[in-house]
């Protein structure tokens, strides 16, 4: 966890005293609605179906279990007892009131918290691998990358008004965890044949309604230029993006626009000037953000506690519960554990006040009072002895948490959809649920192996359904609600978009197009070890558009539901 | 009188702004303090050269400060116009003026410029400020309060927060030590 020191501290105490003023000019009517929202956006406020939605920040995902308590005491007193885990790693009220909205920042201010660029054309939460400083492959820690980034990044004021929003994703291996190809700006720790420390700089990816993979800038950058490397791309950005229509003006289009070589010789151009300027990084400020974190104080242990192996052996649940939402440490005799909040009916990354209480309470016993949000919109306790997992996993298990579907079809991944959301065609979480009641049955559910499946309501993609392995996206078609299936998406060093599968359907045949296509691939499959989304790759996208689609522009229904209606 | 802020203080302005006519035509009075179009300064510079009054030029955000770097000798001001307050490329027009082209005068901002811009404004070296009509100018002074640091440089603050951190640690030190 890195602490703020008085700087930081202050500097977020003017910004509530700021938007407090702010807010206060706005309900006297001093401040236009046309000239209050983009201040109200950069402090993370949308006006939403019903209420005002709060996105508040949790950097690089990153929480201490104070900080977790703080969220379940924000939505108990000012929203209904609950928050949403976004896929950025960010936390969502729905029902908070406008006029509450500074108190609750100064309440977040007391935790070293905030709501500062969730939302408006500015750059946003810079993301990283969940796993971060936990996973043995790291070349760098990316949350030292990501808070010098965020530090940079917050309040920047030449690109405070770009021409939309702007996303960086830091990965810290050379296996990506992050999604750094469909960011904005995607940075890959890496290093030189010297050995030195740097990045491969990516610039242009994006989903939403034009979804790109970014284009190499650098394969190489030394990580003292990483800063104004970054000022460069943004300041063409900010000059040269698109401002004529928000759904040409992400980064992306601009280089695909120009071509990335072109896109790159602008960078560059603009680098030669920034290049050894004031914001060139130094050792010193590296090492003072690493020492500013707090680390686990790890104690030694075996590789393998006999306890631990005994509790595998004998309790098939707990080893099905380790196998699916338990990863590998990098320290002997650790773990991380995912907890999941994709529970069958409860709407994917929600969790309630008591929850987050008690959720707060594992961190602080299990797991050095830290937790980390995933994309995925799971919660999880990245530092857990091993000699623990077996009563971590019944404390788990007793509170809902400890489905054991990461990696799995159930594990889905959903924006709020329709319910909440104003600019969703269609909604999402009903979806989610009639799909993770379908999918229930556990050896069925292990037999189909890992499946991202990912659901947006609608273009903005907030659901990542283009790098889900199967995709649902919400579309209006005359007024009613429809649903497009698309397959082979993936994320990671293999990212791929998904290919649509054909004419959308109806919410109600979502399940049986799903399990239609479940069906075909556990026919195709080589072996359990071919995951869905390599028979796609095998196979290609035809076989399952016929299997789904027959010659009809009908989805044909189940065979096996037909079996069991008749 | 129209007002502006400059130097954190409200006064009275002597500058006139010219704007082109729908047809495209622009009319320049033989005396006084102008501030012409960029297009108007590419066409008619060696006119404007020899007019008394001071000059000084005005870009859109389209409008590349490029293009000016030979001539800045001969204005007291430039000035970026935002069409919306929304539009940020005045931002980087600014810190490229300042920063790479070396402009020391007056630069203002103009059009769509509200209280609650101006730090970010002046941060990137903005230093007078022609608030949008139904702007509280007196009340908007104290925007330039807002924050008492950045993280980032400044133009009037080169360095970056990180290579004055260890500085102003030791300056609080030594205030607490008296």
């Amino acid at each position: 966890m890195y602490l703020y020191d008085e700087i930081d501290q202050r500097l977020v105490d003017e910004r509530v005293a700021q938007f407090r003023d702010q807010t206060r000019r706005f309900l006297a009517g001093e401040l236009s609605e046309d000239d209050f929202r983009p201040l109200r956006l950069q402090n993370g406020l949308y006006i939403q179906r019903f209420a005002p939605m709060l996105r508040i920040a949790i950097p690089y995902g990153f929480l201490a279990s104070r900080q977790l308590r703080a969220l379940a005491c924000i939505a108990r007193k000012w929203d209904r007892g609950y928050g949403h885990f976004s896929t950025r790693q960010n936390i969502q009220f729905n029902w908070p009131k406008l006029e509450d909205v500074p108190d609750i920042l100064a309440k977040l201010a007391t935790v070293q918290m905030h709501a500062i660029q969730t939302s408006g054309n500015c750059i946003r939460n810079t993301t990283t691998d969940h796993f971060a400083g936990t996973a043995p492959d790291e070349i760098v820690d990316p949350l030292v990358w990501c808070e010098i980034i965020r530090q940079w990044s917050t309040f920047h004021p030449e690109f405070a008004y770009l021409p939309r929003k702007f996303k960086i994703a830091v990965s810290g291996s050379e296996s990506d965890r992050a999604a750094t190809r469909v960011h904005d700006i995607g940075l890959q720790a890496t290093r030189d044949a010297a050995g030195k420390v740097g990045f491969r700089v990516l610039a242009g990816g994006g989903l939403g309604r034009t979804p790109l993979l970014g284009a190499v800038m650098r394969e190489f950058m030394p990580w003292q230029h990483l800063l104004t490397y970054l000022e460069a791309i943004l300041r063409v950005y900010n000059r040269y993006g698109r401002r004529d229509n928000k759904y040409r003006a992400r980064i992306k289009i601009l280089v695909k626009e120009l071509t990335p070589d072109v896109f790159r010789a602008q960078v560059e151009d603009e680098w030669s000037h920034l290049q050894g300027s004031a914001s060139t990084l130094t050792a010193d400020e590296v090492q003072r953000v690493e020492q500013r974190f707090t680390r686990p104080g790890y104690r030694k242990s075996d590789a393998l506690s006999p306890g631990y192996v005994l509790a595998l052996s004998r309790d098939k649940a707990f080893s099905n519960w380790v196998r699916r939402n338990v990863q590998p440490h990098k320290v002997a005799g650790y773990a991380a554990v995912t907890l999941s909040l994709k529970k069958t009916g409860a709407p994917p990354g929600d969790a309630t006040a008591d929850q987050m209480d008690a959720i707060a309470d594992l961190a602080d016993r299990f797991s050095f009072s830290e937790l980390r949000v995933s994309h995925e919109q799971n919660l999880i306790l990245a530092d857990v002895r091993q000699t623990d997992l077996f009563d971590l996993w019944q404390q788990a298990r007793a509170l809902g948490l400890a489905t054991p579907n990461i990696g799995l079809i159930t594990n889905i991944i959903a924006c709020p959809g329709g319910d909440f959301c104003s600019l969703a065609n269609a909604k999402s979480i009903p979806v989610a649920e009639a799909l993770q009641r379908r999918f229930d049955d556990l050896d069925y559910l292990h037999d189909i192996g890992e499946l991202d499946l990912n659901i947006s309501g609608c273009m903005n993609s907030c659901g990542h359904h283009h790098i889900g392995h199967i995709g649902i996206l919400g579309v209006d078609k005359q007024g009613a609600e429809y649903y497009q299936i698309s397959i082979g998406g993936a994320q990671g060093n293999q990212a791929a978009l998904g290919k649509v599968l054909g004419p959308s359907v109806s919410q109600a045949e979502v399940p049986d197009v799903i399990e239609r296509l479940i069906e075909l691939y556990l026919e195709r499959r080589d072996s359990e070890e071919e995951r869905f989304i390599d028979v796609v790759r095998r196979i290609g996208i035809e076989p399952f558009k016929e299997y789904v689609y027959g010659n009809h522009h009908q989805p044909a229904a189940s065979p096996r539901r037909q079996l069991a209606t008749a | 009188m129209a007002t502006i802020i400059s130097r954190r203080q409200v006064l009275a302005d002597n500058w006139q702004l010219l704007k082109r006519a729908a047809d495209g035509s622009i009319e320049i009075p033989s005396d006084g303090d102008v501030i012409v179009p960029l297009s108007t300064w590419l066409e008619q510079r060696d006119a404007l050269v020899k007019r008394t009054g001071q000059l000084g030029v005005w870009l859109e955000g389209s409008d590349d400060p490029a293009l000016l770097v030979a001539d800045l000798e001969h204005f007291a001001l430039i000035a970026v116009h935002f069409q919306q307050f929304t539009d940020g490329r005045g931002y980087s027009i600014a810190r490229l003026l300042r920063a790479r082209y070396g402009w020391q005068r007056e630069l203002r901002a103009v059009g769509d410029v509200l209280r609650d811009q101006l730090f970010y404004l002046s941060s990137c070296g903005f230093n007078t400020f022609a608030l949008r009509a139904d702007q509280n100018v007196q009340a908007a002074m104290t925007a330039f309060e807002d924050f008492s640091e950045a993280y980032q440089g400044s133009v009037e603050r080169p360095q970056p927060l990180f290579r004055r951190r260890s500085l102003i640690q030791h300056e609080d030190t030594q205030k607490a030590a008296i």
